[in-house]
């Protein structure tokens, strides 16, 4: 066998081992993405009451007085919620996340704010890390199905500094949303201070109740506060992990497409020289047949 | 008589939703009983309480809720628990567990244990 075969051989054995892994990972991710959207849509209306309840409560007491709504006059530092994945081979996920806070942060020293990088994932963690960066909290280990009880620990941590006169002024997080399976978009919220704002209701829910507090106003805003950025952080943990999945999905596609892509020109190549390799055979046995019956008929 | 529409949401998913004639449940203060055309209230409900919700199709639901909110308006009540199971979903065997090792160990800790394996057997119907 001519050594131009062996090559191309092995290198198509490598290339079909490797689209075998990429394209195991997709079917994971694909079956990760609609758990990670079930969870997604079930974290929903818990989220949907608690927005309506806060912005009920706030919207109807005389005022509002609590220390999570009270912005800064001279905000100095600013924490940023930084929410990248634990594991790579996820496409431009995590590069598009770690962009988009670069550019936040570098808008908030503009402004004269110095943004801390509070990170989850293990790529992001690394990142900050590598380029020495000092970070308020770091989180990993659940990017891909993150509970309820990591948005806690998180939402603990901000708030804790949120509130310490020392500690940061302003929250950002900086996440991947869901939009659908096909698009994911980085995003920038900011969730503390809330932002105390009369909105145009629609006319069909009617006025927002005036409400009584069991105990007092006071005691359920420092309850209800709290719950409400953590369901915040909660909701962006978990579309999060839908869109990591589906970008992992999408590269690892993409990723099995190029390899089935390379298996076919590989082959092209190496059926052309298998032919090349016969073709040369067969005309060597006809130029030795004929010199031989050239010379046969030459003693006769 | 008006209905209430009752949701029960904890943060990673809705327990329950329908309508009802009322609804039991322990905030901080105490008992509250809620019915059609309640004043808008909006409470505190401490751990390991027990939510009933009377006159629902199928029988009562009564739940486990450990801590959260409650939130009465326009005959809508929204129950916000931190963590909540159905009574129906209950493992008795094991919340009874929990409960016989957070009677053992005494400290301020099991207190609130013993609270809420409580709330998960009462909520399942058991005698405690």
């Amino acid at each position: 066998m001519g050594a131009q075969l062996r090559l191309l051989r092995r290198r198509i054995k490598s290339v079909r081992s490797t689209a075998k892994i990429t394209r195991a990972q997709e079917l994971i991710a694909s079956s990760r993405i609609v758990k990670a959207q079930q969870r997604m849509h079930a974290a929903l209306p818990y989220e949907r009451e608690i927005t309506r309840t806060v912005s009920g409560v706030l919207s109807n007491t005389a005022k509002v007085d609590h220390p999570l709504t009270v912005q800064a006059e001279n905000p100095r530092r600013a924490g940023l919620l930084v929410i990248t994945s634990d594991r790579g081979f996820c496409g431009g996920y995590n590069a598009n996340i770690l962009r988009e806070a670069e550019a936040l942060s570098r808008l908030l020293r503009d402004r004269g704010i110095e943004p801390t990088p509070y990170v989850t994932g293990r790529k992001g963690i690394a990142w900050h890390s590598f380029r020495s960066r000092e970070m308020g909290g770091q989180w990993s280990g659940f990017s891909d199905a993150p509970a309820y009880g990591n948005a806690k620990e998180i939402a603990d941590a901000l708030i804790e500094s949120f509130r310490d006169e020392n500690g940061i002024d302003e929250i950002h997080v900086v996440s991947t949303a869901f939009v659908s399976m096909l698009t994911q978009q980085v995003t920038v919220t900011r969730i503390l201070p809330l932002e105390v704002e009369e909105t145009e209701r629609p006319p069909d829910t009617g006025p927002m109740p005036y409400y009584e507090f069991e105990p007092s106003a006071d005691g359920v805003l420092d309850q209800l506060l709290p719950r409400y950025v953590e369901s915040r952080i909660f909701s962006a943990l978990l579309q999060s992990a839908a869109s990591e999945h589906a970008s992992r999905r999408r590269a690892m596609k993409s990723a099995t497409d190029n390899a089935n892509e390379l298996i076919r020109v590989f082959t092209q190549q190496m059926n052309q020289a298998r032919q090349a390799e016969i073709t040369q055979e067969i005309s060597e046995i006809v130029g030795g047949a004929n010199a031989l019956a050239d010379a046969g008929a030459g003693k006769e | 008589m008006a209905k209430l529409r009752v949701g029960v949401v904890s943060p990673e998913r809705e327990l329950w939703s329908g309508e009802a004639d009322m609804v039991i449940a322990k905030t901080i203060d105490g008992e509250i009983g809620i019915m059609p055309e309640h004043a808008p209230v909006l409470g505190i409900l401490v751990e390991g309480g027990v939510l009933r919700v009377k006159g629902v199709e199928g029988g009562d639901l009564v739940a486990a809720v450990h801590g959260g909110f409650i939130s009465v308006g326009n005959n809508e009540v929204s129950v916000l628990a931190e963590t909540a199971e159905l009574g129906s979903e209950v493992d008795v065997a094991r919340a009874r567990d929990a409960l016989q090792r957070a009677d053992a160990s005494m400290d301020g800790e099991s207190a609130a244990a013993v609270q809420r394996a409580r709330a998960r057997l009462i909520a399942a119907g058991e005698e405690v």
